[in-house]
């Protein structure tokens, strides 16, 4: 499974310092059970049952600010997303479709948000 | 033909883990020529050179091939057991079977074939040796030390002690270098000033120091010995014989607003300045970028003012040449620049300081008398948040990838001297790891923690957003399992340290190596760490790597024993791989003399006999051995193959090639 989600990321875990830059960078950080650094730790200690099981992965708001601050280019996000791939893939099916878009849409959305939904909720 | 002999080494298992020395010893014995071949577990160690030195004798030998680690481990080594043994050191030949051969393959099969490969090269290569003598070449009993930090100026001194003549390049007004912006030293707190200027005073008080302050090295010809080196004297616009160092001009100059270097911008100096009160030599520089009177031709208030008459704004630049022995480069460092970490919103708030700038801040000297005041509205800081690794142990795209190894240690000492002095003020420090290796380091590093109250927090600061006259910080608690927001008064960043800019330049003049990372390379890591892989260049303090003030001097030092070491000789014995012309084959087209980075050859109107009892004048060219370094870029120049290099020549190249291509 590990190796799906380095994969699937294009991440490689063992770069990370354990540095803490991306949890202090995270704007989601008292929603989630799980927060950046451990999301890298979890991956590279091979715990990602447990991360497939965590509310936390849809709790990021894939803004990258982890990403773009950590020192090391670990990347963070893209292996929550990357968790978040196979837990729709494991299902067979997507959390989204285009078809549910138009009842959702409110003027205060922004189009970033979609995209990002997208991202997170469909293969 | 030869009688060659083949020793392979398996040098312990690091050879003969990977490469089957006994069928190499085997193959390599059936070769034409050869009439011995062995393998030995050790062939450097003492049983193994006897070994080598009987086979000479006993077979007779008139060449040797040593199958072994790289030629810049033991050449040197080979070549004296076998000239011991009464054959000419030249007659000797390595294969590299160990850097080019077992470390870098796996598989058995495939790395003993390549040793079988390479060895056959050699012999082939052996066969084509003649013997060669070396000359020498007198050494100039005078070192170059470039760059007047504190490394700079602990070389020159012990050079000078030793009784050499030394001259110190320094680029700035005044030597001293980073460590005269420094307030407290660590571990033990000692004044910075205190324990350099003194060391500043020996060095212009001593008579073999030469010090050229506000210049540069602008070109470095010759080699180790033999250096020529130009040096430009920026001009100062002040009579530096004639200047007392009043500071009368310093004060009267009516351009006031000019960022001072020296305090890192945080206030202003004049456009004719001394860079602080010790400064050495203590003459005022005026700052052509800002002087009114260099610029529009209209001012002239220092030169009125001026009771010794120094100043003169018609001052050029002058240029000074020199020989030099031994040259020494102390290039020193400079924080990096925070554009890529705007996170930590330092381009966007006077109150996100560097270390250096802290420093300047809390220094008796500095802009603030010593008082620790924020830039921005000069009240004192209640809140100081210390962010480590800024910079460093970063990916090449985002920084340095390496650790700037003094940051934890000067950090450690910032926060214990904030606590000490205002101890109503909360500290917290933000670490990724704690390194202080060193003596009484990690006591001191303690004594922050548990005497002085310093909050230190494993974890890093994400953002720090600028906000009603406080910095917001958000950073993350790893230990505690928490996120924190800061409401800070000041945040001090360790920014990484980087080489100087000028070091890049100086060591394309001095042809010695330089990593990625533009710090010099020693010649090699554990035990030859102060010289360069150029011969007669020597290194000091940072430029070669990050390095504390006690290291730096320490090493400053081992740099000048070697140079004493070169300079107590009084000729050094040449490499006697050098350039030859092959007179009949000459065309004296120039292309070589040209080419040579050493000025070593020279063209010659020289009678030759013609057809017919005539007499043919042709220009052709000379190579003087004792300045000739072997480099071979006039054998590549010359159009009709008439130069060749002894020891290298293109017929024994190509016999390797052959060898190699069987």
């Amino acid at each position: 499974m590990m190796e799906t989600i380095r994969r699937i990321s294009g991440v490689n875990p063992r770069k990370c310092m354990k540095c803490g830059k991306c949890t202090a960078s995270c704007p989601a950080y008292d929603e989630m059970d799980y927060h950046p650094h451990q999301f890298v730790d979890m991956v590279e200690s091979d715990r990602i049952g447990e991360l497939m099981q965590s509310r936390g992965i849809y709790l990021c708001l894939s803004c990258f600010a982890c990403v773009e601050r950590c020192p090391r280019s670990v990347e963070p996000a893209k292996l929550i997303e990357a968790v978040r791939l196979a837990v729709i893939r494991q299902q067979g099916m997507d959390h989204l479709t285009p078809d549910q878009i138009p009842e959702k849409l409110d003027p205060a959305l922004p189009q970033q948000a979609i995209t990002s939904a997208f991202r997170k909720y469909r293969k | 033909m030869q009688r060659v002999g083949v020793f392979v080494c398996w040098c312990g298992s690091n050879i003969a883990a990977t490469v089957d020395v006994e069928r190499v010893a085997d193959v390599l014995g059936r070769e034409p020529g050869v009439v011995f071949a062995t393998h030995y577990q050790y062939m450097c160690s003492q049983a193994g050179q006897e070994l080598i030195q009987n086979a000479i004798h006993e077979y007779d030998l008139t060449g040797v091939v040593i199958c072994s680690c790289s030629p810049r481990m033991h050449e040197v080594t080979f070549r004296k057991t076998c000239e011991r043994a009464g054959l000419n050191p030249y007659m000797v030949e390595i294969a590299n079977i160990r850097e080019q051969c077992s470390w870098i393959h796996k598989d058995r099969e495939s790395a003993t074939e390549k040793a079988v490969i390479l060895g056959r090269a050699a012999i082939a290569k052996v066969h084509l040796n003649a013997p060669l003598t070396s000359g020498s070449s007198p050494v100039k009993k005078r070192a170059l030390v470039i760059g007047g930090g504190i490394a700079g100026i602990q070389t020159a001194l012990d050079i000078a002690e030793a009784g050499f003549e030394v001259d110190i390049v320094e680029k700035k007004p005044t030597i001293g270098g980073k460590m005269t912006q420094i307030d407290k030293t660590f571990p033990t707190l000692d004044c910075a000033a205190c324990i350099l200027t003194p060391k500043m005073v020996d060095a212009a008080q001593n008579e073999k120091i030469h010090i050229y302050a506000y210049s540069e090295v602008t070109s470095v010809k010759g080699f180790v010995g033999n250096f020529r080196v130009t040096i430009r004297r920026k001009a100062r616009y002040v009579d530096e014989t004639k200047c007392t160092g009043c500071g009368l001009c310093t004060e009267k100059c009516p351009q006031k607003k000019i960022p001072n270097e020296f305090n890192l911008g945080l206030d202003n100096r004049r456009a004719i300045y001394i860079p602080f009160a010790q400064a050495v030599p203590k003459v005022a520089t005026i700052d052509p970028a800002a002087c009114t009177m260099l610029k529009t031709g209209k001012c002239g208030v220092c030169s009125k003012v001026c009771t010794a008459g120094a100043i003169d704004y018609r001052q050029k630049d002058t240029y000074v040449e020199a020989e030099y022995g031994a040259i020494v480069a102390a290039t020193g460092f400079n924080p990096i620049k925070l554009d890529k970490f705007d996170e930590f919103a330092y381009s966007q708030s006077p109150d996100v300081v560097t270390s250096l700038e802290l420093e300047r801040l809390m220094n008796a000297a500095g802009p603030t008398g010593g008082t620790l005041l924020r830039p921005s509205d000069g009240t004192h800081p209640k809140t100081i948040v210390f962010v480590q690794c800024v910079g460093s142990r970063c990916d090449d795209a985002k920084g340095k990838p390496y650790c700037s190894k003094i940051c934890c240690m000067y950090t450690a000492k910032h926060a214990m001297l904030c606590r000490e002095k205002y101890p109503d003020t909360d500290v917290y420090v933000f670490y990724i790891d704690v390194r202080t290796p060193g003596k009484n380091f990690d006591e001191f590093y303690r004594r922050a923690v548990e005497e002085y109250g310093v909050h230190y927090i494993k974890g890093m600061v994400g953002k720090v957003v600028p906000e009603n006259g406080k910095l917001k910080v958000q950073a993350s608690d790893l230990l505690g399992g928490r996120q924190l927001h800061i409401d800070a008064d000041l945040v001090v960043l360790a920014a990484a340290i980087e080489p100087d800019e000028s070091a890049r330049p100086l060591a394309t003049m001095l042809t010695a190596s330089m990593d990625t990372n533009d710090f010099f390379t020693e010649a090699h890591a554990k035990l030859r760490p102060v010289e360069s892989p150029t011969a007669g260049v020597f290194l000091s303090g940072a430029c070669q790597g990050p390095k504390d003030i006690p290291e730096t001097v320490a090493q400053a030092s081992a740099a000048a024993a070697k140079v004493i070491g070169l300079l107590s000789k009084d000729s050094l014995v040449c490499n006697p791989c050098t350039a030859k012309p092959n007179e009949l084959m000459c065309n004296g087209c120039s292309s070589c003399e040209k080419v040579c980075p050493y000025g070593a050859i020279t063209y010659l109107d020289k009678e030759f006999r013609g057809p017919n009892r005539t007499v043919l004048l042709r220009r052709v060219a000379q190579v003087n051995p004792a300045v000739c370094q072997g480099c071979g870029a006039c054998t590549v120049a010359c159009p009709s193959g008439a130069m060749d290099l002894q020891g290298f020549s293109n017929q024994q190249i190509l016999a390797e090639v052959d060898a190699i291509c069987r």
